[in-house]
């Protein structure tokens, strides 16, 4: 099913998106305010690619997301409140606690996991669309992965033999220009880091407006049509862009202000409200569901900082099937 | 007389047993379809079941192990094969960090119902990066079961076990063993993971040993039977889980204990057997606990030079020996 976006649809893709964009200012903050330990990678400006793409799949399709993921859990339906509460090391995250804020994950919704090893997580969502084939499902696989991911043995091992045997899976990268602090352009032999390294596979691939959730949406759509009609995988190139630095307190001063302007003009959220503008959608509708949106956050923000912390009993549960963790008798 | 299989042969049987029990379990890896697998033990499996269940892979061990775990995440059960245990160091990210802790870090959402199959082992004089005995690098890794038959009855019922766990298994097949011959397993054969077996009964002295050390500890528990020792071998069959109850049992009753690894000495399993044995079983002992294992070198090609290096059954009778006359 290609995805129509209509205006009723897009203002729900805008709705989501701005969930997104607040959850990750709420974690921010949370983070700076000492209530989130570790680190994060927030995914501030690129709410279209997870919203336009999960737009476009199905429920029980499959998505597979980096340690940058906050925004596919989201999007995927795994609530602020859950996401908030894993970051806070609250017993009511989404992972219990036990992954923290590079493993989001929400397997109920078809959501299988964020990984924190660059590249690792491709082959797994060639493994997922193979499943559905010898399942005899029309589900689709997609995995997110970051420009970062294109220059490792994964992502080459992943797209050859997805190629080979015709799976139905979607490469999707989200290209922000820099792997972490480097530009990626500096430490790439092509210029589209993924999309160029599609032909080499014989796969299709599409470089994309990554901030436009129509855009998304429709390729995504089509790649998904094509790959539940057995043609096999597709690679997308969504170019977007960090509003935060890689990760934690990184300010990114190394990206050029010039830069960092252009794109802020293209942020997705203005994008989409452009759009619902030319589609006749009055303003103040647009504003609502800004201000739904805002209260999303604030009550998420607020039951994750009230919820109990986690329980240690968990330190020693769920490494086997059955909940323990005996090794020896 | 019974029927005798080879422990080959017994992999391929092990495998079609549960394809034909669960059209869920499908095999993947490098040559093991139409070539029946660079050691043989794939053969017949993809006439029988066909190319779609029994499929053929690039040189592409992150893609192998990384579909096998993404398909075991969606309902499928894989069999990956990794054709020498060496070369689980090309996809050791998803034995490391992937396969074993993604149930644990999303809190229970994901199961990961696999099997990693591969060549363990030395003896054949493959050199050092088609030789090595690697059971100890899954050891270090909490969330992999870790399994290592000796026989070709436990390859087809320990296969079983691994193939219907929810957990993942990597499952070292010992390459010097392959052409060894043992008893058919019976029909509906499984042998529940974590059971060690008594190999051959003693009261003087224990040794244990893991697949292809447990007939270099029947063989020097046999000559040590001609001077009146009766040695007990344990064929731990498993690391994880990790049968210690039959260990202290069995030190209890002799008070002395042996330990017979393929990997070095250095970071080898035998180290934590003897480690739990000092906590828990000090009392039981009368003399210090011994590990005959390879030395800390890389394996060497020529016979003489890997005779020097892995545990050889004189070198099993010396310390056996030695530590009965403590």
């Amino acid at each position: 099913m290609t995805a129509t976006v209509d205006a009723p649809r897009l203002l729900e893709l805008y709705e989501l998106m701005s969930v997104i964009r607040g959850t990750e200012k709420a974690a921010h903050d949370a983070f700076l305010a000492g209530l989130v330990k570790g680190t994060t990678h927030l995914a501030a400006g690129h709410e279209a690619v997870a919203v336009g793409a999960s737009a476009a799949l199905r429920p029980d399709d499959y998505v597979f997301a980096t340690y940058r993921g906050h925004h596919h859990a989201m999007a995927r339906g795994a609530a602020p409140a859950e996401c908030l509460a894993e970051l806070m090391s609250k017993a009511t995250g989404v992972c219990q606690a036990k992954g923290g804020s590079m493993h989001l994950t929400k397997a109920s919704a078809g959501m299988l996991g964020s990984y924190a090893i660059v590249g690792a997580h491709l082959p797994l969502a060639a493994g997922a669309a193979w499943s559905a084939l010898l399942r005899g499902t029309d589900q689709v696989a997609v995995a997110f992965f970051g420009d970062g991911a294109t220059n490792i043995g994964a992502f080459h091992e992943a797209l050859n033999l997805s190629a080979v045997w015709a799976l139905p899976v979607l490469f999707i990268c989200e290209n922000n220009l820099y792997m972490e602090y480097t530009p990626i352009s500096s430490v790439t032999a092509v210029e589209h880091p993924a999309a160029d390294r599609a032909a080499a596979y014989r796969l299709p691939a599409e470089v994309i407006d990554g901030n436009d959730v129509v855009v998304v949406a429709d390729a995504v759509g089509r790649a998904a049509d094509r790959a539940r009609a057995g043609g096999g995988p597709t690679v997308l190139e969504a170019q977007t862009y960090r509003h935060f630095g890689h990760s934690r307190t990184d300010p990114a001063t190394y990206r050029p202000a010039e830069e960092v302007q252009r794109w802020l003009a293209r942020d997705p959220l203005d994008v989409a409200s452009r759009r619902l503008s030319e589609l006749g959608v009055p303003d103040q509708e647009i504003t609502a569901a800004a201000a739904r949106a805002a209260g999303v956050v604030a009550d998420a923000v607020a039951a994750a900082k009230s919820a109990d912390g986690a329980d240690p009993a968990q330190a020693l549960t769920d490494v086997w099937a059955d909940g323990g963790h005996q090794w020896r008798t | 007389m019974a029927d005798l299989i080879t422990y080959r042969d017994a992999v391929a049987d092990g495998i079609a047993r549960e394809m034909r029990r669960d059209p869920a379990v499908v095999c993947l890896g490098e040559d093991i379809g139409a070539a029946g697998g660079v050691f043989k033990t794939t053969v017949g499996l993809q006439a029988e079941f066909g190319p779609h269940r029994v499929r053929d892979t690039p040189i592409s061990e992150q893609a192998i192990v990384g579909i096998a775990m993404g398909a075991a995440m969606t309902g499928i059960r894989p069999v990956a094969e990794i054709m020498f245990s060496d070369f689980l160091a090309c996809c050791w990210d998803y034995l490391a960090n992937e396969i074993p802790k993604m149930r644990y870090m999303t809190g229970g959402q994901v199961t990961v119902p696999l099997v990693i199959r591969t060549a363990n082992g030395g003896g054949l004089g493959f050199g050092a990066q088609h030789s090595q005995s690697v059971e100890n690098w899954a050891l270090a890794v909490p969330g992999l079961k870790v399994v290592a038959p000796s026989n070709p009855a436990d390859v087809v019922g320990l296969l079983a076990s691994a193939i219907r766990t929810d957990d993942p298994v990597v499952f070292f097949e010992h390459k010097g063993l392959f052409a060894s011959r043992g008893e058919a397993a019976p029909d509906g054969h499984v042998v529940p993971l974590g059971e060690a077996a008594v190999a051959r009964p003693g009261t003087d002295i224990t040794i244990v040993a893991l697949a292809a050390t447990v007939p270099l500890a029947l063989a020097a528990a046999d000559e040590l039977a001609g001077s009146g020792v009766q040695a007990e071998v344990i064929d731990l069959r498993c690391l994880v889980p990790l049968d210690m109850a039959a260990v202290l049992a069995s030190v209890r009753k002799t008070s002395r204990l042996l330990i017979v690894e393929e990997n070095p000495y250095q970071g080898g399993w035998g180290g934590t057997v003897a480690s739990i044995v000092a906590d828990e079983g000090f009392e039981l002992l009368d003399a210090p606990i011994r590990r005959v294992a390879a030395a800390c070198v890389p394996l060497p090609f020529a016979d003489a030079l890997e005779d020097e290096v892995i545990p050889t059954t004189p070198k099993v009778v010396a310390a056996l020996r030695d530590l009965l006359a403590y």
